[in-house]
C-alpha cells in the first residue's frame, strides 16, 4: 500500500515541477524581454486589416454531435479495460456479452452516419 | 562510489529526486535533439542542407531559437480573457511531461543490492493513466483558442477539439487487444497487465524461430491504428488541419508570440515523442534488444540504445509523412475517422478476444501449427 501512494506521490511531484518549471521559464522571460505595447501592437490579428465583428463568433452545431458521438465511445472504454484484463476469468458469457455491447455501439455510429453527421456539403 | 549511488537509490526520497531531474533533464536535451532531427530530415528529403551553422551539424539551433523566442517581446491583444490565455500553455507542456513519466526507457540496473528501474514510476494502471493525461492535452489547445478572443485561433480550437476526440476513442479502442493478450499471458486475473513495465518483460523471448516476441507480430493491425491515430492526435501532418497556415494562419497559437509560443512548440514536440515511445513499448518490445556483448559494466547502455534506437526511427517515420502527404480536407479527416479507423478498431478487437478466448477454452477444431496465437 506504501508502494501504492509513493507511486503517486511521485506523480504528483512531478506535475508541481513541471508547472514550477513552466512558470519559472514564463517569469523569468518576463522580467527579461522588452515591454513597449501599443494601440495598434494590441489589436487582434486579421491579416493587417483592421478586425471585423467579436472575435467570438459562433461554430458549427455539428462539432457539439461529435461531442457527443465521443462520449458515448469514451464511456465504452470504462467498461471494456476491465473486461480486457478479466476476459479469462470471465469466460465466454462475458465475451458474448461484450461483442453484443459493440455491436451495438457499431449500429449507433452506422445510425449516426446515416442521418449525415459526416456530411459536409449543406 | 558505489556504496554512495547505492545509498542514494535506497532511500525512496533521494531515488525519486533524482529520477524527476532526470526525466526532466532527458526530456528538455531530447525536445532539442528531436526539433533539429526533424529540421534537418525534412531539408534532406527536399534537397536542401536545413540548420548547419550553431554547433556541429548545427545541432544547437533549437537552443539559438528558444533563446530567441525567450528574449522576445510578448504581444498581448486586448481581447484575450487574461487568465485563461496565460494558462493554456501550461496546460500543454504538463501533461505532455507527465506522459513520460511511466515509459520505462531501459532495464533495471542492479547497483550493489539495489535495483534501480529506469522508469519515472511505474504505475500498475499505467495505460490508463497515459489515456488520461493525452485526453487533457485538449484543454490546453480549445482554451488557447477561445481565449485568444480572435476569429482564426477559435476556428483552429473547435478543429482541434472535433479531431483529437475523434482519434482518441480510435487510439484507446486500439489498445484494448494489448491489454488482452497481456493479461492472458499473464495470468493470475490479469494482475499488471496496464503497467508499462510488466507489458514489456511480457514481450521477452521469441515469437517463432529469430524473430522477437514483440506485441506488433500479434496485434500489427492494432500498432497501425495506434500510429495512424497518434499521428492525428499530436496534430501531425497529414492531419494537422488544426494549424492549417494557409487557412486558419497559425490555427489555436494565431495570437501567442515569445516564450508562451514556444512551449505550445515544445509541447506539440515533446508528445510526438511520448506516443513514439509508448508506440515502442507497448508494440515494439520496448528497451528489449540484444546486448551485443558489451563488458558488465557497460551493459546497462543497450536497453537504452535499443529504447532510443527504436523511437526515433518512428519519429522518423512522422518526419517522412511530413514531407511527403499533402493536408487532407476537413471533411475527408473525420469521415476517415469515424468511418474507417472506429469500425476497424472495434472489428479487430472483436475477432482477437474470440480467438483468444477460444485459445484458453479450447478450439473446436484442430488449429494448424503455423497459427500466430496458438
Amino acid at each position: 500500500m506504501t508502494r501504492y501512494f509513493h507511486d503517486y506521490i511521485t506523480v504528483a511531484v512531478f506535475a508541481g515541477v513541471g508547472i514550477l518549471l513552466v512558470g519559472v521559464a514564463l517569469g523569468m522571460s518576463a522580467m527579461l524581454r522588452p515591454k513597449n505595447p501599443s494601440a495598434t501592437k494590441r489589436q487582434t490579428y486579421e491579416c493587417g486589416i483592421d478586425p471585423v465583428g467579436t472575435g467570438f463568433s459562433q461554430t458549427h452545431v455539428r462539432y457539439y454531435i461529435f461531442a457527443l458521438l465521443f462520449l458515448i465511445f469514451d464511456v465504452e472504454a470504462v467498461f471494456i479495460f476491465p473486461w480486457a484484463i478479466q476476459l479469462e476469468s470471465l469466460g465466454a458469457f462475458a465475451l458474448v456479452e461484450m461483442v453484443i455491447f459493440l455491436v451495438i455501439l457499431l449500429a449507433g455510429l452506422v445510425y449516426a452516419i446515416r442521418k449525415g453527421v459526416l456530411r459536409w456539403e449543406s | 562510489m558505489t556504496s554512495f549511488l547505492e545509498g542514494l537509490f535506497a532511500n525512496t526520497f533521494w531515488s525519486a529526486a533524482i529520477k524527476v531531474v532526470a526525466a526532466f533533464a532527458l526530456l528538455v536535451a531530447n525536445t532539442l535533439i528531436l526539433v533539429w532531427f526533424e529540421r534537418r530530415v525534412v531539408a534532406f528529403m527536399q534537397n536542401r542542407i536545413g540548420p548547419n551553422r550553431a554547433g556541429p551539424f548545427g545541432i544547437l539551433q533549437t537552443l539559438a531559437d528558444g533563446l530567441k523566442l525567450f528574449f522576445k517581446e510578448q504581444i498581448t491583444p486586448r481581447k484575450v480573457e487574461l487568465g485563461i490565455y496565460l494558462m493554456a500553455p501550461m496546460a500543454a507542456m504538463v501533461p505532455a511531461f507527465l506522459i513520460f513519466l511511466v515509459i520505462p526507457f531501459g532495464a533495471p540496473i542492479t547497483i550493489g543490492e539495489t535495483t534501480v528501474t529506469l522508469q519515472g514510476t511505474d504505475l500498475n494502471v499505467g495505460l490508463l493513466f497515459i489515456l488520461a493525461m493525452s485526453s487533457l492535452a485538449v484543454y490546453s489547445i480549445v482554451l488557447a483558442g477561445w481565449s485568444s478572443g480572435s476569429k482564426y485561433p477559435l476556428l483552429g480550437g473547435v478543429r482541434a477539439t472535433a479531431q483529437m476526440i475523434s482519434y482518441e476513442a480510435a487510439m484507446g479502442l486500439a489498445i484494448v487487444p494489448v491489454v488482452v493478450l497481456a493479461a492472458v499471458t499473464l495470468g493470475e486475473g490479469g494482475v499488471g497487465a496496464m503497467s508499462l513495465a510488466r507489458i514489456v518483460e511480457l514481450q521477452q523471448g521469441s515469437f517463432r524461430w529469430l524473430i522477437p516476441g514483440w506485441f506488433v507480430f500479434w496485434l500489427l493491425p492494432s500498432f497501425l491504428i495506434f500510429f495512424v491515430s497518434a499521428v492525428a492526435e499530436t496534430n501531425r501532418a497529414p492531419f494537422d488541419l488544426v494549424e492549417a497556415e494557409s487557412e486558419i494562419v497559425g490555427g489555436y497559437h494565431t495570437e501567442y508570440s515569445g516564450i508562451r509560443f514556444a512551449l505550445f512548440f515544445l509541447a506539440e514536440y515533446v508528445n510526438m515523442f511520448n506516443v513514439s515511445a509508448i508506440a515502442v513499448t507497448l508494440f515494439l518490445g520496448g528497451w528489449l534488444g540484444p546486448d551485443l556483448g558489451l563488458p558488465s559494466g557497460l551493459a546497462w547502455v543497450m536497453p537504452i540504445f535499443w529504447f532510443f534506437l527504436k523511437t526515433y526511427a518512428l519519429l522518423f517515420v512522422f518526419v517522412w509523412l511530413r514531407a511527403t502527404l499533402p493536408r487532407l480536407r476537413y471533411d475527408q479527416l473525420m469521415s476517415f475517422g469515424w468511418k474507417v479507423m472506429i469500425p476497424l478498431s472495434i472489428g479487430w478487437l472483436v475477432l482477437f478476444s474470440v480467438v483468444m478466448a477460444l485459445n484458453t477454452f479450447g478450439w473446436p477444431f484442430d488449429v494448424p501449427e503455423w497459427f500466430p496465437w496458438a
